[in-house]
């Protein structure tokens, strides 16, 4: 195995078709997909690969390619596509189906800004607007991340257990279309990873049902409830399937968060995707000025890892959250997550911060206002803007 | 009658006996011979928001004896591509492929899936898609849509509607599919022969049942039957098909009945604006053209 020099969409294109290619022993591989800016070379090189059993499907729009991806999948296939942005709003109602039906399809997603005002720059907002579609949410920080992630996923979402679609999440140009050495998975080493797809409740003409009709209150409340469980599985499940993966491919996937020089923080940053890794780096400067700084990488969006956050939390007097996404009168997502995970303890007050939104550089410096500002601060208040030019 | 006899009766069906469907609906008697035709056949349906849906009835029952996948409203034809690709990877035990049909209303047909009803002719994706077309959102009480004909009134076009039926026949074989044909429930030979037909044929094919709703129409339950056969007679509904986009062939010709006569027996054309011999001359003109394109 070697490193080699690969862009975070090529990533995603050349992990998501290797685990299509696993799956020809079985019911094939069959995809949905449809372009958009900046997720393209993702589809196009899964559009490319030559899959010994197996279709790409190129529709007229997103939310045919994912319809396409659900009625695959409902056959027994193993399915995934890519979308971004606005892509993702059109595709949002088919989407839920997926999750409804308990799918388990990968998804490739791309942060970029919704629109308008048109913009394709990086922003959370488009996948966030997917937070209660009961889809598990994983975001990266890096090529490698991505690469390892989109293996990581096919094993959460097929597990009998699970069952539920996997969206796997990098932000727009920063890794989708930046070059990193990347160790690149081999097809061996692939269909070690993976057993067959299997979807158990998958089309039988022997015992045939209707799938997705009428139910009454009480029958859509239990199906609401098992999706519930389904999710609240997933965090020791990762675990599990992480540890398959560091046998198959001998080295570590970031789980649902990870946390940095946080056990004697007073106070501690929270962020995710690219920012974090600024975030280290900024983390490391105030350490080496005696400041007593530290970070956590919120990974893993849905489910909301708040238990974790809370007990790495509970000795800081100050947490901060900095998001690249926006929730209108209210603040950032990841904040707001984070606050109600703290709820009602006498543990740290949780600032927010908006940084980066609309795709703006979260550069070192901005870091250093947050901590600055976070630091002087003895409760918190409103979310506070960086960025905006005067 | 024995328990026996109901459970041949029930393996016989497509659409179960105890559904809960309106007495004179045309999708039901459609269904159950689209079942007969596929007597034998492995196939599954794949079905959109419309009545079609609500016909199977409340989980966890069925009315369906095949495997059917409900649909976002637009989605059908994409649902369907997907399963249908699936098909092509896992041939049965007879080294056959199992069909896969989308059973849609005019509303997931004409209007909000012709999008993704056109992508999939485009693709020419190996499946059967039928519309049974009442003319009218069924579903939800009676709305215009752009199958509704002119001068029909509805809940959303109460003085009756300004503007002319789409010809969907028309747009799929402007999609040079390999088949295209309409189908009427007063024709039962003919509606069988075409299934078969299309059976033995690859790729996309598209198939216009004429399918009343007495709710909507505001017509007699008893007459439904009779209606679309004078639908066929008055040339307001022809019967025929379209091989690869450009051979015509008419299956049933008007025997010269006065198309006023199919307009008069429907309330929903009983505006007091409403010029029956206008709708008529309508009518016989697309004949004519129709007659056109067969020679």
């Amino acid at each position: 195995m070697s490193m080699q020099l690969v862009t975070g969409n090529h990533a995603a294109g050349h992990s998501m078709s290797l685990a299509g290619e696993a799956n020809r022993n079985a019911r094939g591989t069959v995809c949905g997909i449809y372009p958009i800016t900046p997720q393209t070379e993702i589809v196009e090189y899964v559009a490319r690969f030559p899959f010994s059993r197996g279709r790409v499907i190129p529709v007229e729009s997103e939310h045919s390619a994912m319809g396409v991806c659900i009625g695959a999948s409902l056959n027994g296939a193993r399915s995934f596509t890519a979308s971004s942005s606005n892509g993702l709003a059109y595709m949002a109602e088919n989407a839920i189906v997926a999750a409804f039906y308990r799918l388990p399809i990968v998804m490739a997603a791309v942060n970029r800004t919704l629109g308008p005002p048109w913009n394709i720059w990086a922003d959370q907002g488009d996948t966030l607007m997917f937070r209660d579609f009961a889809w598990i949410q994983l975001y990266c920080d890096s090529n490698q991340d991505v690469a390892d992630t989109a293996l990581l996923a096919f094993r959460l979402a097929e597990d009998p257990r699970v069952l539920l679609p996997v969206m796997v999440c990098m932000d727009a140009f920063i890794v989708s279309h930046t070059a990193m050495e990347v160790e690149l998975a081999t097809q061996e080493q692939v269909d070690r990873f993976l057993p067959p797809c299997t979807v158990p409740h998958r089309l039988d003409a022997d015992h045939p049902v209707t799938v997705g009709g009428m139910a009454m209150p009480a029958d859509t409340l239990s199906q609401r409830l098992e999706l519930d469980e389904a999710m609240r599985r997933v965090p020791e499940l990762l675990d599990e399937h992480r540890a398959q993966f560091r046998e198959v491919f001998g080295r570590d996937v970031c789980g649902a968060l990870e946390s940095y020089r946080t056990a004697d923080a007073d106070r501690i940053l929270i962020a995710s995707g690219t920012v974090a890794t600024t975030l280290r780096d900024v983390v490391d400067d105030w350490r080496g000025r005696g400041e007593k700084v530290g970070m956590i990488r919120v990974k893993m969006f849905r489910p909301f890892p708040g238990e974790q956050i809370r007990e790495l939390c509970a000795g800081a007097a100050r947490v901060g959250v900095l998001d690249r996404n926006y929730a209108a009168a209210t603040g950032g997502i990841f904040w707001q997550e984070v606050r109600a995970s703290l709820q009602g303890q006498d543990g740290p007050f949780v600032q927010g911060y908006l940084t980066g939104v609309g795709g703006g550089d979260v550069v070192p410096a901005m870091v250093d206002e947050v901590i600055a500002d976070l630091s002087d601060r003895t409760a918190a208040g409103e979310p506070v803007w960086k960025g905006v030019e005067p | 009658m024995s328990a026996a006899t109901a459970e041949v009766l029930n393996e016989d069906c497509l659409l179960r006996p105890g559904n809960t469907n309106c007495g004179g609906c045309g999708m039901s008697v459609g269904l159950t011979m689209l079942g007969r035709a596929l007597a034998g056949e492995r196939y599954s349906l794949v079905i959109p928001a419309c009545c079609g849906i609500v016909t199977a009835g409340a989980y966890p029952t069925t009315s369906y004896s095949v495997p059917v996948v409900a649909s976002t409203f637009a989605s059908s034809s994409a649902f369907a591509s997907g399963v249908a690709a699936v098909n092509a990877l896992n041939l049965g035990p007879d080294g056959r492929q199992a069909h896969v049909i989308c059973w849609a209303g005019d509303g997931g047909t004409y209007d909000i899936g012709m999008a993704t009803l056109s992508a999939a002719a485009e693709r020419n994706e190996n499946l059967i898609y039928i519309c049974y077309d009442n003319e009218i959102y069924g579903n939800t009480g009676g709305q215009r849509s752009s199958a509704t004909p002119a001068a029909a009134r509805t809940t959303t076009t109460p003085h009756g509607k300004a503007e002319l039926k789409k010809d969907i026949i028309g747009i799929m074989a402007a999609h040079r599919i390999p088949y295209a044909a309409t189908l009427s429930i007063a024709h039962p030979d003919d509606f069988r022969d075409k299934i078969r037909r299309a059976l033995d044929i690859e790729g996309f094919r598209f198939f216009l049942i004429h399918a009343p709703c007495p709710t909507g129409w505001k017509t007699e339950p008893a007459e439904s039957v009779e209606l679309v056969r004078l639908a066929v007679r008055t040339g307001v509904f022809p019967l025929y098909e379209v091989f690869g986009g450009d051979e015509f062939r008419i299956n049933a010709r008007p025997d010269g009945t006065d198309p006023a006569e199919y307009f008069a027996r429907q309330k929903r054309f009983a505006g007091q604006e409403t010029d029956t011999d206008s709708l008529a001359r309508t009518a016989r003109a697309r004949m004519e053209r129709l007659e056109k394109l067969v020679q």
